[in-house]
């Protein structure tokens, strides 16, 4: 590889960092043709992991970090001193299959910032990808970031080619975007996001391809001081709304050359945490926004224990739960006991009562569910009741050190 | 997760082993590696000659250690609950040596009456079997995963090998999925056990060395360089990234080479980032370009048909876009359905013989086809191929709202007095929604600029038998009258 290819993958890789999507997930199953390249299993996977836990599944980078616009959390806005440079569209291309050959990735996540205009931006993300797909026979995943003031046709002939598409709210709540980002609308993002729902439901009724892995977005996190429960509640709102796949929390990072509306402070890593758990809580638990909401504090989730454990300790009188008899909605409350380990024993009490032992062999986190369950042999008793059993249960305080 | 190497199951000693013969102790003797086919076969006979799995020994070494009655010669096939026979593929590839007795106590009970057992996941065989098979998973996800490819230096067709230490005998179980992802190139994965080779057939082989594979590649400096790129030294996070990519898969990934510089630099340069003061931006505030691509939309007719010409039909094959036809400010517009044939051929819209009907009942309403717009709601003609013929497919609804905005663009640049729908297609693309001619049929709202009129489309005469061919069509050529007076 030659060494300005290599010099623009350096920074506009590093400029795509702080977007938390790197998924691969969710694309239908599909295999190389005859002499194509590529394959999606459904579940997507993760090749490398970095020194800050991530994993890195795309080729994730920028068609080029100029951007036209001034978004003061971002590395890439107009008034940012960070080096610049642009890919081609073939360098892109031949990025993605040269390291998709090699084992190294699923697939490409492309973003842009802004330059000359939204329309012309968006087009060349999509002759990206259309390369890659006509050209090279290319199967693997494919995610563009939507430019939200597109023309609309332009997002529909994206999602020919992508496997997700995606528009990223940054902030959730109008007031901040308009003192954070000000030349970014509010109003032309959700509408981005309204017209590829209704794509997507409409061509999964056709059976057509079209974004097939869905849309996501990310919200950032510590940016301004919007709390816990308005982002659980917007996220619930987007979900419902425009049948979102994921929405992802990103922690605000300190940046190589900070704008002066932002303090530069260290990521409040924690926080992510406990919103991502809180989503979890959300998607797979049947929890409402409001019971998580419940289990804050002035809006805030409770740093030191999770969010499930917050709300169980706020709800002590629905428990102990008895493993043997209580149905699937009450046992995936109780701390400690995930989705699979309560499917398992729906299904094995069928055959018989369970003993403390047989859940244990059922679940990882049996210490914490241990207070707030009933066993054929077990009884917490007073457990529930114990003051101190937050203290018992809680992780150490502070926050994730960095050094 | 891993299971921790055992040792060998524990045999009985030769002097044991006569004992032992006395009670009818079976010898299966299986190949080394994940020999499924064998494990089958014998676990199939040993079942029919309902033999415990207590008075079994198996070996996966070649040599039998003590002499033990002969494995019955026959078995019928086994009639097993899916999940058992579904976990049995996944749980050969373990290197425990206990494997086969755990999988032939589960078949055993299984035959004898614990139908559901597998259901009983806090069952401890039943817990055991699912660890094991918990960590082949992992182990095959892993192989999908940190394998890496180098390419075989030199010029013609490209060839690319890799090496692997896979934790289990999984080689076999991995290889279907590097069929099915680099289909199109030559390949070989290199094990201590074994190897596989694909040239668009699968092979197997004995096992390869570490240093057949090439030395370096021509892309691995600059991966290395994304995988630095890529980290945030703000979020260092050394327990994660340990958690899902252990120390012994690192020395076979190029890239984590980086990482002990990347986690000495990474302090320093967060707080770099934290302390150093917000700069102040150098450039000049781009008001005017900001401003200019506020408005980057077609700004013409002509601007936006050269954005509709470059689309992609939706079925490949079809020739063109067909593009409106007719001056802009005409007073009145017609839309139809989508391109046939014979429009795809000409790349006009309304030349076939449904366009040429129209024509006629236009010249009959004395509207001048030259004056009005003509054009589709979608813009590609899609078919199906019957022999060499083309044969029409009615557009749906995803195709109507894909066009959808083209079509209020096009019809916004000509500024009609009046829409003329024909068709429910049209009727779809103006209204959004599915209204049937019959109920439609006059003056409509589509809540634009311009005042609506809904007819049926001239391709739906065609179709009528000559009798009711005429009242229609005396019927159409009224609509257009009342269109032409509604225009004027
Ligand atoms: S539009 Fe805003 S967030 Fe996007 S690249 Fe430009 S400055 Fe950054």
């Amino acid at each position: 590889m030659d060494e300005t290819l290599a010099r623009k993958l350096r920074i506009l890789a590093d400029a795509a960092k702080y977007d938390a999507s790197c998924a691969s997930s969710g694309a239908p199953r599909r295999k190389a043709g005859a002499d194509g390249l590529g394959s999606t299993t459904g579940a997507g996977i993760c090749h490398a992991y970095t020194p800050d836990g991530r994993c890195v599944s795309l080729l994730k980078i920028l068609l080029t970090n100029y951007c036209l616009f001034d978004c003061a959390y971002c590395v890439n806005r107009r008034s940012s001193n960070v080096a610049r440079a642009r890919f081609s569209v073939e360098e892109v291309v031949t990025l993605t299959v040269e390291f998709y050959k090699r084992n190294y990735i699923e697939g490409l996540f492309l973003s842009s910032g802004i330059i000359r205009s939204p329309d012309y931006t968006m087009e060349t993300l999509t002759r990206v990808a259309r390369k890659l797909r006509r050209e090279h026979g290319f199967r693997g995943y494919i995610h563009l970031k939507s430019i939200p003031a597109a023309s609309p046709w332009l997002i529909e002939e994206a999602g020919l080619y992508a496997d997700r598409l995606s528009v990223n709210l940054e902030l959730p709540t109008e007031a901040s975007l308009i003192r954070l980002a000000p030349e970014k609308d509010g109003a032309a993002i959700e509408e981005a996001m309204g017209q590829i729902g209704e794509r997507i439901v409409q061509a999964r009724e056709e059976r057509r391809r079209f974004s097939p892995a869905g849309q996501s977005t990310q919200v950032i996190v510590g940016a301004d001081a919007t709390t816990d429960e308005a982002m659980i509640r917007k996220s619930a709102l987007l979900y419902g709304t425009y049948g979102l796949k994921r929405v992802y929390y990103s922690a605000f990072s300190p940046i190589p050359d900070a704008s002066a509306a932002l303090p530069p402070q260290a990521p409040p890593l924690r926080r992510e945490h406990r919103l991502y758990q809180a989503d979890w809580l959300i998607r797979y638990y049947e929890f409402s926004p409001d019971d998580v909401a419940g289990a804050a504090e002035g809006g805030m989730l409770a740093l030191d224990i999770d969010p499930k454990l917050a709300w169980a300790l706020k709800n002590r009188h629905r428990f102990p739960v008895d493993v043997n008899r209580a149905d699937r909605e009450m046992l995936l409350r109780v701390p400690g006991l995930g989705a699979r380990a309560v499917d398992a024993i729906v299904k094995a009490r069928r055959h018989g009562r369970l003993r403390l032992d047989d859940v244990a062999r059922l679940t990882s986190g049996l210490k914490r569910a241990r207070p707030f369950l009933i066993a054929e042999d077990f009884r917490p008793t007073t457990l529930t009741d114990r003051l101190d059993l937050r203290a018992k249960l809680a992780e150490p305080a502070e926050q994730l050190s960095l050094f | 997760m891993e299971e921790a190497p055992r040792p060998q199951n524990p045999l009985p000693s030769a002097g044991e082993g006569g004992g032992l013969l006395g009670r009818g102790i079976r010898a299966a003797g299986l190949a080394p590696g994940a020999d499924l086919a064998g494990f089958r076969a014998a676990a199939r006979r040993l079942i029919a000659a309902g033999v415990s799995p207590d008075d079994i020994v198996w070996q996966t070494e070649a040599a039998s250690l003590f002499a033990a009655a002969p494995i019955p010669a026959d078995g019928s096939p086994l009639h097993l609950p899916r999940a058992v026979a579904d976990l049995i593929p996944m749980v050969v590839p373990h290197r425990d040596p206990e494997r086969y007795g755990l999988l032939y106590a589960l078949i055993w009970r299984v035959s004898r009456g614990e139908r559901a057992l597998m259901e009983v996941a806090s069952d401890p065989l039943v817990h055991r079997l699912h660890r094991m098979r918990k960590a082949i998973g992992r182990d095959l996800h892993k192989m999908h995963a940190f394998l890496r490819f180098r390419r075989t230096p030199g010029e013609g067709p490209e060839r690319f090998v890799a090496w692997f230490e896979p934790d289990h005998h999984i080689l076999e179980a991995a290889a279907p999925f590097f069929v099915d992802r680099f289909r199109a190139l030559n390949w070989s994965i290199l094990t201590p056990e074994g190897s596989a080779h694909w040239d668009g057939a699968l092979r197997f082989g004995p096992p390869g060395r570490r240093e057949d594979v090439p030395e370096g590649d021509r892309f691995e400096a600059g991966w290395r360089d994304y995988y630095e790129s890529t980290f945030n030294p703000a979020r260092l996070n050394l327990d994660a990234m340990r958690a899902e990519m252990p120390r012994k898969y690192w020395r076979n990934m190029p890239e984590t080479a980086a990482i002990p510089a990347l986690v000495r630099a990474a302090g320093a340069r967060a707080r770099a980032m934290i302390e150093r003061e917000p700069t102040m931006p150098a450039k000049r505030d781009p008001v005017r370009a900001v401003a200019r691509m506020a408005q980057d939309e077609p700004e013409t007719l002509e601007a936006l048909n050269a954005i509709i010409a470059r689309s992609e039909p939706p079925v490949p094959g079809a020739t063109q876009a067909v593009l409106g036809e007719g001056p802009v400010g005409a007073r009145i517009a017609f839309v139809g359905e989508q391109p046939g044939d014979q429009e795809d051929r000409q790349g006009r819209p309304f030349v076939g013989p449904a366009g040429q009907l129209l024509s006629r009942a236009l010249e009959e309403a004395g509207i001048d086809r030259r004056e009005a717009y003509l054009t589709n709601a979608v813009k590609h003609f899609k078919f199906s191929l019957r022999g060499r013929r083309r044969i029409h497919e009615k557009p749906t609804a995803g195709e109507v709202s894909h066009d959808r905005w083209w079509l209020e663009r096009e019809l916004g640049f000509v500024g009609p007095k009046l829409v003329v729908a024909l068709g429910a297609t049209a009727v779809l693309a103006l209204t959004g929604r599915q209204i049937p001619i019959t109920r439609a049929r006059g003056p409509a709202d589509f809540h634009k600029a311009f005042e609506g009129f809904v007819t049926v489309h001239p391709s739906y005469l065609l179709r009528l038998p000559d009798e009711a061919r005429d009242v229609a069509y005396r019927a159409f050529v009224d609509d257009l009258r009342r269109a032409r007076a509604m225009a004027a």
